[in-house]
């Protein structure tokens, strides 16, 4: 035989012709998919707006990235390179499986551009590509059929475990590539000519296979596989947007949206402004439809691959949180309230439904699990939106209504007196040595230190303050506190769900901020620093420092230089504050700073830097009282002793509270001790 | 079911450090904050719920000043549909009979099924629940911790015994029930709640509005008068119970059974 019969040529039992079936498939494939898409795309068009078509540029390089170069893909690295061998090979198969689609139409049809060296270069690598692929998905059906990696099961109180839906998918992907293979194979066997196939390459492998086989069963072969991988690629067209495979249509998208910035919190609605939100007849989201489209997306776009909840404080002590499950249960109530066919359902509560008030007061806001996510799915705004919204229904457990109500008539949580904020420097043995200004109408000074509350009025962490201040003399910086002006920076309010009270804070600070006249401002709290950098968005405020970032450019200049370590045999490791690493990315200054100081030896832990494990939360989370096994703080100073720790030092107080009880819950009293970054410089530091 | 509660605007012990003044008849009152009496949040909790089952709306009352709206309105975000101030001078300086007095005179002009008030407030006298049954001459419980709405003429009320027992008992309507803490878990109310009925208007009534003499209340009223406001002296130092910690519980059991305070 010369050569087989092409589909489009082809008579099924001497008389049907299949190029029937060559322009079904496609023609009833891409109609359900369009009727599908329109399906899905109702309720985005319905939900809350976001404004997202900004710094184009910066979404471009983006798409590059994270999308095009998988980036967060290796650092979970089995599955990561498996997802990006399947990944590429998608993309370069992606134009074999477009040609041949026409190819059942037209025998002899070849993508433009792809005729002559471009199409023999990319037909050996789409050949590796196919081969590639089949390999990743034996193993990836290995790992989620045999060796089940953790952080894919399903707990019971969120449904059925999902290994089957994977493994099917896997096996489509499989019989797409030994269709597109075989169909090659099959021609190549039954030709005369040599023709140079890549070897060891899938259709190299499967044409060896063929090469005795008559022509009758070659040509068999050549056409039933031709339509089984039309059938099987319009079916799984088709099949994607019913599931966690929908990331493979929408994360190009999802990635072009995904936030730009860090550390921020999203306003309550992108349409409205501050100034107008006494107007707004519901805050926050009550029902899907009050989330914004880019949430929606979100949901969609959940590959279920477990990363986030992997990674996630609150899930890894047992919080009934688990934010794969924020995106699974989205996703799964958009499918049941928009289905496919009948009519749309009315939204209930979301709360009381699919989330339970306990498992959004879980969150600590880490963002642990939007820093992991290969597909820049967003947690955090989303949670602050419900909680806006339980807050809105007066669904606020007591023990945060305690705290709050303190926060509105006191401007701190602790409910102690405004005038009483500047007292940590009255301390007598600290005010021989160091004078605080408080700035008002008569004093002035170049820097402001915003203190914040629990450093203002926390017995232990007023040494911090101390220590703070301290430093900024002995740096050579003319600094002033705000003293009963100071409110608290309102970090944790805003996430809370309380934006009337934050914004109320925030004016109230602002107003004393510019009213002091200071040109910088200084904080030791992350917490302090984060929401008066990225929440106050007021472009009239000087620029803020963190303490360690100070620090750095002091050594840099050469005017803080420290004495030898005050005790060699201790080892330190460095624990990241989440608001201070994660969201504002302040990761070197503060190891720098550590390192300067001449015998200091310092381990990192595992979990360190962008992957850094929070400390059980700090603001509003210190009072919250939450369902869970285990202390996030406990399994962190574990942590630091595995690492060969004996001393943890963290630059934020919160973390600071929560690692000295942890020590003590953990009885580690005689191993292990935590300080502060402030308090570590202060005590090196040559006067 | 129309439910009065009687609120009052206390200072606030979480966010206070409260002093006694220099002429040691009351404590310092510049610098303090001020909310509603943690009691009567519950109660007015309690009857919206009821109301949100049952029908009917919620009033919430108090006797004070300008300032006392505050409180009316952080309760009318809470769900109470109505406030009413009662506001006069010649409120004073009452005793909690005078208060009772105030309150009899407000109930009687309108018509309630259920008065509720917190089962005491600041002070920690716990009278004026009582005192105002007795004027009205309406049946009257205490320190209610459960409420069960029977019909539209009775109702079933909980209340907590000494030594944690609890005692069940149905009570006709319209009634008096003083509530105490932890009989519901009350809402949150925001600043966006307040503002929201910031601009509903609440009626002020004074003393002749309710048709209440001079001689009833106020300070030349008041049966009780306070003589002295101190700070006790603290007594001698606590015991520390020493010993591992089996041994300090089976000492701590000990002395909670010697006290009572174990069976």
């Amino acid at each position: 035989m010369e050569s087989l019969i092409g589909p489009s040529n082809y008579f099924l039992f001497g008389f049907i012709p299949m190029i029937i079936f060559s322009f079904l498939i496609p023609m009833v494939g891409v109609g359900c998919f369009a009727y599908i898409m329109a399906k899905r795309v109702a309720p985005l068009v319905k939900a809350a707006p976001d404004y997202r078509l900004n710094r184009i540029p910066e979404r471009i390089i983006h798409i590059i990235k994270i999308w095009l170069l998988q980036w967060r893909q290796p650092r979970y690295m089995t599955a990561g390179v498996l997802h990006i061998m399947i990944f590429i090979g998608f993309l370069v198969l992606s134009i074999r499986s477009t040609e041949l689609v026409v190819v059942g139409i037209s025998n002899d049809f070849v993508m433009p551009g792809f005729g002559g060296a471009l199409g023999s270069i990319y037909n050996v690598l789409k050949d590796y590509a196919a081969t590639v692929v089949l390999i990743a998905c034996i193993i990836a059906a290995y790992r989620r059929g045999v060796v089940k990696p953790k952080r894919y099961a399903v707990p019971e109180k969120y449904g059925h475990d999902h290994t089957g839906e994977a493994i099917f998918v896997l096996g489509l992907i499989g019989t797409l590539m030994i269709s597109e293979s075989l169909f090659e194979a099959s021609e190549v066997a039954a030709s005369q000519h040599d023709v140079f196939l890549p070897p060891l390459s899938l259709v190299w492998f499967e044409s060896l296979i063929l090469s005795g086989a008559s022509d009758g069963v070659l040509q068999a072969i050549h056409v039933i596989a031709y339509y089984i991988h039309d059938l099987t690629f319009f079916f799984f067209l088709c099949f994607l947007p019913m599931g966690k495979h929908f990331h493979v249509i929408t994360s190009i998208f999802n990635v072009f949206f995904m936030r730009l910035d860090k550390g921020n919190t999203k306003p309550v609605r992108h349409d409205v402004t501050d100034e107008q939100l006494d107007d707004l007849e519901s805050f926050g989201v009550k029902k899907i439809e009050d989330f914004t489209w880019k949430h929606l997306l979100d949901f969609y776009t959940c590959a279920d691959c477990g990363r986030c909840s992997d990674q996630c404080p609150a899930n890894t002590v047992g919080r009934p949180l688990s934010p794969r499950f924020i995106s699974i249960k989205g996703r799964d109530k958009l499918f049941e309230n928009y289905p496919l066919r009948g009519e749309f359902k009315e939204s209930k509560p979301l709360i009381g439904d699919i989330y339970e008030e306990d498992e959004i007061w879980s969150c600590t806001t880490c963002g642990a699990c939007e820093e992991e996510c290969p597909l820049g799915i967003e947690y955090i705004d989303k949670i602050v939106d419900l909680r806006r919204a339980m807050v809105d229904e007066g669904m606020v457990p007591q023990s945060l209504q305690k705290p709050l109500g303190a926060l509105e008539k006191r401007g701190n949580a602790w409910g102690k007196m405004e005038k009483k904020r500047a007292d940590w420097a009255a301390d007598e043995e600290f005010a021989e040595t160091c004078t605080v200004k408080v700035l008002d109408k008569k004093e002035t000074a170049e820097t402001l230190y915003f203190v914040d509350s629990i450093s203002s009025y926390d017995d232990r962490m007023q040494d911090l303050a101390r220590a703070t201040a301290s430093i900024l003399a002995a740096g050579g910086t003319d600094f002033g506190v705000l003293g009963k002006k100071e409110k608290d920076s309102g970090n944790e309010v805003r996430r809370f769900g309380e934006e009337m009270l934050f914004q109320t804070l925030k004016e109230q600070n602002i107003e004393a901020i510019l009213g002091s006249g200071a040109k910088s401002i200084i904080t030791a709290d992350p917490h302090a620093f984060n929401a008066i950098k990225n929440d106050y968005n007021n472009d009239e405020l000087p620029p803020i420092e963190h303490l360690s970032q100070y620090v750095a450019k002091q050594i840099k200049a050469g005017v803080l230089t420290f004495k030898p370590v005050e005790d060699g045999s201790k080892v330190y490791t460095y624990h990241d504050p989440c608001y201070l690493g994660r969201h504002n990315s302040v990761y070197d200054e503060p190891r720098v700073s550590m390192d300067a100081i001449p015998g200091l030896r310092r381990v990192e832990m595992d979990k360190s830097r962008d992957r850094s494990f929070c400390c059980s939360g700090g603001g509003l989370m210190l009072f919250y009282e939450p369902e869970e096994e285990e202390r996030m703080s406990v399994l962190r100073v574990r942590m630091a002793a595995e690492a060969g720790a004996n001393v943890i030092v963290t630059a934020c107080p919160f973390c600071l509270v929560n690692m000295e009880d942890a020590i003590k819950v953990a009885k580690m009293e005689d191993t292990m001790e935590a300080i502060d970054f402030s308090e570590l410089i202060a005590r090196h530091m040559n006067q | 079911m129309e439910i009065l509660v009687c609120v009052k605007r206390v200072p606030d012990t979480e966010e206070n450090e409260i002093e006694i003044n220099s002429d040691g008849n009351d404590i310092e009152r510049d610098d303090l904050v001020y909310s509603v009496n943690e009691w009567d949040n519950y109660a007015v909790e309690e009857a919206i719920q009821m109301v949100d089952k049952a029908g009917g709306s919620v009033t919430v009352v108090t006797v004070g000043d300008e300032e006392a709206e505050e409180v009316l309105r952080r309760e009318m975000a809470m769900g109470a549909e109505n406030g009413i101030l009662l506001d006069d001078e010649a409120f004073e300086g009452s005793d909690g009979r005078g208060i009772a007095r105030a309150l009899k005179g407000v109930i009687e002009k309108g018509n309630y099924d259920l008065i509720m008030t917190g089962a005491q407030a600041d002070a920690g006298a716990a009278q004026v629940g009582g005192m105002l049954a007795a004027m009205l001459d309406l049946p009257y419980a205490s320190l209610v911790n459960s409420i069960e709405v029977i019909d539209d003429k009775k109702l079933k009320v909980g209340r907590e015994i000494e030594g944690g027992n609890q005692e069940m008992n149905e009570i006709e309507l319209p009634c008096v029930l003083s509530i105490q803490t932890g009989i519901n878990e009350p809402r949150y109310v925001g600043i966006r709640g307040i503002r929201k009925v910031a601009s509903v208007d609440i009626p002020t009534h004074s003393a002749s509005d309710l048709g209440i003499g001079a001689d009833e209340i106020g300070e030349g009223a008041a049966r009780l008068k306070k003589v002295d406001y101190f700070v006790p002296e603290s007594g001698e130092g606590a015991e520390m119970l020493e010993g591992s910690t089996e041994e300090i519980a089976e000492k701590m059991i000990e002395i909670l059974k010697a006290k009572g305070g174990l069976k």
